[in-house]
């Protein structure tokens, strides 16, 4: 048999097994309960509009908070494993692999009801702050390392250029090095901001009010009072319209940077 | 202190004295007690091996090398002691460095004004007018909005060399300006040097163009080894070595 012939063989018993899979898939759903557990119109309406109008904007809104609260804690404590000073290091690098090493559902739930316990204390915003100022401390962990990466990837020769111009050493870094290692990170802080989309769904935990619920705890609740999952599917919807013009413009960034080199 | 803030041209002091320099990298003794000046307004190639210390020396100047011990007098200003502005000493000795070095994420006017603005305090206008007339004197009048990544190689160096100028700078130095050009290149970055030469601007160079060093260097100084063998006028040093380790070195290079 020519070589040529048996491809073409293998090919066409691999597209009838995917055929076949298919059509089993299909013959041996429960459609009937499918549409109605989880495509029900009635309940779909009832949904709107505040799955809009507070949920997925709620879920935009935190995760802007916590991202720019991130960068700027992150961005701290970049430059703080980075300085000379051996206690700045020392404080940085504990604070990164402690918040590395915890589950961020752990530090939200500390934060919305050990620490008001312990200390008396209750963030502003009620439980959606407490929750906010938790997620803002676990993804300041990750992005002070991204960071740190970006700034370690500018060439050292930026730095003597800019030295032996007489520039001082804060604003070498604020019009050398951050502007260049922000662009070499800019792929992997976008992922950063696509898990934190995610991660405000962690903030169920915390215990929201009603007008403070993001995506999944509106539609958990919904799905307690509707006794049927079609919240669900709607809120898997509303993530995904968020998140897949992001990881779009990640695999777009990272072509583009590749092409730059 | 406040001798550093003065124009401290003053005749007579040599505008880089180094004495006795020893710089080591861990166990590694680069510079074996170095004694180099360069007098204002004079040309100083320094040639040799690589390995053999003197782009280390060019960097010890500027002290973007620690030296180890030893002591660096520019224009008369001790730049190893504490109590020195070193950014201000830098503000007044230009570098141009092998890899050009310029700032890839801003443009050529941007590259040029961004320490004048920054180190030098001057306004944005002033510096765009010094960036310009910079610009037009390594013949990239027509660049002013490029970015550096739309350069060749040599047309970057001679941006290096406006952006050193644009601070106005006492002497340059110059590390291997031509190392990493592609050959047909290399002419016009060093007809820019010859230019700078010619209107009296105080240079070291370390280099391997030898025709350059012949051409318009006052004094060429070989190291190797981490010391001074052999310096002197070109026609000199070039031409009729005193010293085997330099005969050999030239007659591998010439």
């Amino acid at each position: 048999m020519k070589r040529s012939t048996r491809r073409r063989l293998t090919r066409g018993a691999l597209y009838a097994l995917f055929i076949l899979a298919v059509a089993v898939v299909v013959a041996l759903a429960d459609w009937g309960a499918i549409r109605s557990n989880f495509f029900d119109v009635d309940v779909a309406i009832e949904a709107f509009p505040e799955i809009l109008t507070v949920a997925a904007k709620n879920t935009v809104l935190y995760t802007a908070i916590a991202f720019v609260g991130g960068l700027l804690l992150g961005l701290i404590l970049a430059l703080m494993k980075l300085s000379p000073v051996l206690p700045y290091r020392w404080a940085a690098t504990a604070y990164i692999e402690l918040f590395r090493g915890l589950p961020a559902l752990l530090v939200i739930f500390g934060f919305a009801f050990a620490v008001p316990i312990a200390f008396g204390w209750r963030p502003p915003g009620g439980s959606a702050g407490a929750g906010l100022i938790a997620l803002i401390i676990v993804s300041s962990a990750y992005i002070a390392e991204t960071i740190r990466a970006g700034i370690e990837a500018v060439p050292p020769g930026q730095v003597e250029a800019a030295r032996s111009l007489g520039m001082h050493p804060s604003w070498t870094m604020i019009s050398v090095v951050l502007p260049q290692a922000f662009r070499i990170i800019t792929p992997p802080l976008t992922n950063e901001l696509v898990i934190l989309i995610k991660d405000t769904s962690l903030l169920f935990i915390a215990g929201m009010a009603l007008g403070d619920r993001e995506l999944t705890t509106f539609a958990r609740d919904m799905v307690s009072s509707s006794a049927n999952a079609t919240p669900l599917v709607l809120a898997a919807l509303l993530y995904l319209i968020i998140t897949l013009p992001l990881t779009q413009l990640v695999a777009k960034l990272e072509r583009h940077n590749k092409r730059g080199r | 202190m406040s001798e550093v803030t003065e124009p401290a041209l003053r005749k007579g002091v040599p505008a880089i004295e180094v004495r006795n320099l020893h710089k080591s990298f861990g166990d590694n003794e680069v510079l074996k007690g170095i004694d180099f000046h360069v007098d204002q307004g004079e040309v100083v190639c320094v040639i040799g091996p690589s390995g053999s210390g003197k782009s280390t020396l060019l960097r010890c100047v500027n002290r973007l090398e620690e030296p180890t011990s030893g002591t660096i007098m520019v224009e008369g200003v001790d730049i190893t002691d504490d109590e020195t502005d070193l950014d201000k000493v830098r503000t007044r000795i230009g570098m141009v460095f092998q890899q050009f070095n310029l700032f890839p994420h801003l443009n050529v006017t941007r590259n040029l004004t961004l320490a004048q603005i920054r180190a030098k305090k001057r306004s944005k206008s002033e510096a765009g007018e010094v960036a310009a007339r910079n610009l037009a004197k390594v013949g990239l009048k027509d660049k002013a909005t490029a970015f550096p990544a739309q350069l060749s190689g040599g047309q970057q160096q001679r941006v290096a060399i406006a952006r050193a100028l644009s601070m106005d700078p006492d002497m340059m130095l110059f590390d291997e300006p031509t190392s990493a050009l592609d050959p047909e290149l290399v002419g016009d970055v060093l007809d820019v040097m010859k230019q700078l030469a010619k209107d009296g601007m105080t240079m070291m160079v370390v280099t391997h163009e030898m025709g350059f060093a012949r051409e318009v260097g006052d004094r060429v100084v070989f190291m190797d080894g981490g010391v001074v063998v052999e310096q002197g006028k070109p026609e000199d040093v070039l031409g009729n070595p005193q010293h085997e380790r330099t005969r050999e070195f030239l007659s591998k290079v010439l």
